[in-house]
């Protein structure tokens, strides 16, 4: 069973999201240890972006901050392989697509396998263009996560029946950010996969509380929270870690 | 090039929230441009509303001056609202009201396509909301001012350099999340399959009128057609109809700003490579690791990473070719045009008669050398008197 795989073998997985070095990388890697050691099943790293269009002002602004700061992709590689023999989860990174079309879809590929990155997720790379990048990532074994949202429609099944890893589902329409209140839209999707796929559904987009994950855990697979971690590290910055590992704990208590 | 792809360019490179909006808009466009319904509303809007067909203009004393080619020059400063902008806008905003839409959203940099989309909002009696970069908004306020006079509401958008790119990822933003009313009616040939289609169907009205034009001024086609490029919708507009005719030089000008030597320029087929950003592949500026670059013209329109895929294509091809235009030589042929034939260009249009002074001089006499004037420059004469460091009150 390959890791991703795994993080859904034992009940519903927590996958939380940080954009790596905000505020920096030294600060990143003590929060993916603090993730991991409050039971993360899988860690989402952003690879910070110029220009994150799928996104909310939360992560935009902390791509900001971490781009200010220096961080490339090529740290982030490094900072993967680091905590690779440490942290048991797998590790995915959520890039747009230009920064892995600029180093040539192959050598990214090839350099996640290398650095022990599990997965891609690229919001802007969707399943129609994703052959180009799709390849490459097969030959390596890395697997392109496919999402989907609320108005993919008839297009659900096909990605579902033939996506990898498993489905990130955007919870409502928009971009990344907490919601007061998440509709009922993330459910009839996991419903519409499950009528053609066994593959597994994770929920994201909006999901802040312990209560909104404890919901989405009752119909899906798994809970992605990104932008509510994001803004504990923008408010405590490099003392982050305390605060993060503790609202990690709880989200994985309330699913667990 | 149903697909959205021209060559290696174009695609749909857009988040999952916005595949469904754009296959959608690709499909319903398909349906639309050919019904004769639509096309005679069009037309109509186009005649008696935006004033078209724009004029050729032979401009005799800058022609006889520079010494060369004939130069005529495609007015479409003249349309209503002052630039090229309405015909795109007034052909995607009937389209979204036979789609039933009721909102209207799109970004601005000079403010010349927000003022466009305002206008057509107004006469369509729609609900308009346009999104426009702080430095772009502190550029040009009384475009501003005009957009809301017009009914519209402005959004400052701060983030990244708070320019055109920014307010084209803020209108991107606001589309994921509200697509059932709201159609996003973008500016020029860029963007997701099938903007750079649409865009420069609704444009090639330039193209097409300059042609008949020129049959009946000189009884041929011309030589060259030279035209400014951000995105570069007024120089599709203008090229696509001669595309086929390789008689005809298409040339296209990028803005070099502070010099292609230095990091503030918005050339992205001189200074770019190729990328995939804003929903498609095509030339854009960025660093090493495929971060967007920051990028800088004294035009606000043609401030830009990236240009629209069709010209990536053209270029590749070798059938239209790219000339890049400084701040400083944009300037000089804001203030030679004005003097020389009482026009006052866009200052993006500027970047094509800069460049048409320095090549109208090479061709002999017979040669006819067409400029296209995407815009007016009443909006920039306060910029331009500060680049003079002349003070005037607004």
């Amino acid at each position: 069973m390959n890791r991703i795989a795994g993080a859904f073998s034992s009940g519903k997985a927590f996958i939380p999201f940080v954009t790596g070095g905000d505020p920096d990388l030294e600060t990143t890697e003590r929060v993916l240890y603090a993730l991991a050691g409050a039971g993360a099943d899988a860690i989402e790293i952003g690879v910070p972006f110029s220009d994150p269009i799928a996104e909310g002002p939360v992560i935009e602004a902390a791509s900001e901050r971490a781009l200010g700061a220096g961080c490339t992709v090529e740290k982030l590689f490094g900072l993967a392989a680091r905590v690779r023999a440490d942290i048991k989860a797998p590790l995915l990174f959520m890039t747009y697509y230009n920064p892995v079309f600029a180093r040539g879809v192959s050598s990214f590929a090839a350099r996640c396998a290398e650095s022990g990155v599990d997965g891609l997720i690229v919001p802007d790379l969707p399943f129609e263009e994703r052959d180009e990048l799709l390849g490459p990532c097969v030959s390596e074994g890395v697997e392109l996560i496919s999402l989907i949202a609320p108005t993919s429609g008839d297009r659900i099944a096909g990605i579902a029946k033939s996506s990898g890893g498993f489905l990130y589902c955007v919870s409502s329409l928009g971009v990344t950010g907490e919601r007061r209140e998440l509709g009922n839209d993330a459910r009839r999707m996991v419903e519409r996969v499950r009528r053609v796929s066994d593959i597994p559904c994770a929920v994201g987009f909006g999901v802040s509380t312990p209560e909104q994950a404890r919901a989405i855990a009752g119909f899906a697979d798994g809970v992605i929270v990104g932008s509510a971690i994001v803004r504990i590290i923008a408010e405590h910055g490099r003392d982050c870690v305390g605060p993060v590992g503790r609202f990690a704990e709880e989200i994985k208590r309330a699913i667990s | 090039m149903e697909d959205g792809r021209f060559g290696i360019y174009g695609g749909q490179y857009v988040p999952e929230t916005l595949m469904s909006a754009v296959g959608r808009l690709a499909s319903s466009y398909l349906r639309w441009r050919g019904d004769p319904e639509f096309t005679r509303e069009l037309e109509e809007l186009l005649t008696r509303y935006a004033g078209r067909p724009s004029l050729l203009y032979r401009a005799g004393k800058m022609s006889a001056d520079l010494g060369g080619a004939k130069i005529y020059l495609k007015r479409e400063d003249l349309n209503h609202t002052g630039s090229h902008k309405i015909n795109n806008v007034l052909g995607q905003a009937l389209l979204a009201q036979k789609e039933g839409k009721t909102r209207l959203i799109a970004e601005t940099g000079a403010g010349q396509h927000g003022v466009a989309t305002a206008t057509a909002a107004a006469l369509l009696g729609m609900e308009c909301e346009i999104f426009m970069g702080r430095e772009d908004m502190e550029r040009q306020s009384l475009n501003v001012y005009r957009m809301e006079l017009l009914g519209a509401r402005v959004n400052r958008v701060v983030s990244g350099t708070a320019t055109l790119k920014d307010a084209v990822n803020a209108a991107m933003r606001e589309w994921a999340g509200r697509v059932e009313d709201t159609h996003y009616c973008l500016g020029s040939v860029m963007g997701p399959h099938p903007f750079p289609v649409m865009v420069r169907d609704f444009q090639s009205v330039i193209g097409r009128e300059v042609r008949a034009q020129m049959i009946e001024a000189e009884g041929r086609a011309p030589d060259a057609v030279i035209a400014c490029v951000g995105g570069g919708s007024n120089a599709i507009g203008s090229f696509y109809e001669f595309i086929e005719d390789e008689t005809v030089e298409l040339i296209g000008c990028e803005a070099a700003g502070r010099g292609l030597d230095t990091p503030d320029n918005a050339a992205a087929i001189a200074d770019g490579s190729v990328g995939i950003f804003h929903g498609m592949k095509s030339y854009f500026r960025q660093d090493a690791f495929g971060q967007i670059a920051p990028v800088y013209s004294i035009s606000a329109g043609l401030d830009y990473p990236g240009v629209g895929p069709e010209h990536a294509s053209l270029f590749d091809r070798g059938r239209a070719r790219y000339a890049a235009v400084t701040d400083a030589e944009a300037v000089e042929a804001f203030e030679y045009l004005t003097r020389t034939e009482g026009i006052i260009p866009a200052i993006e249009s500027a970047h094509a008669v800069a460049y048409a002074m320095k090549y109208a001089p090479s061709l002999g006499k017979e040669k006819i050398v067409v400029v296209t004037l995407s815009g007016r420059g009443d909006k920039d004469v306060a910029a331009i008197a500060k680049y003079r460091g002349v003070c005037v009150n607004e």
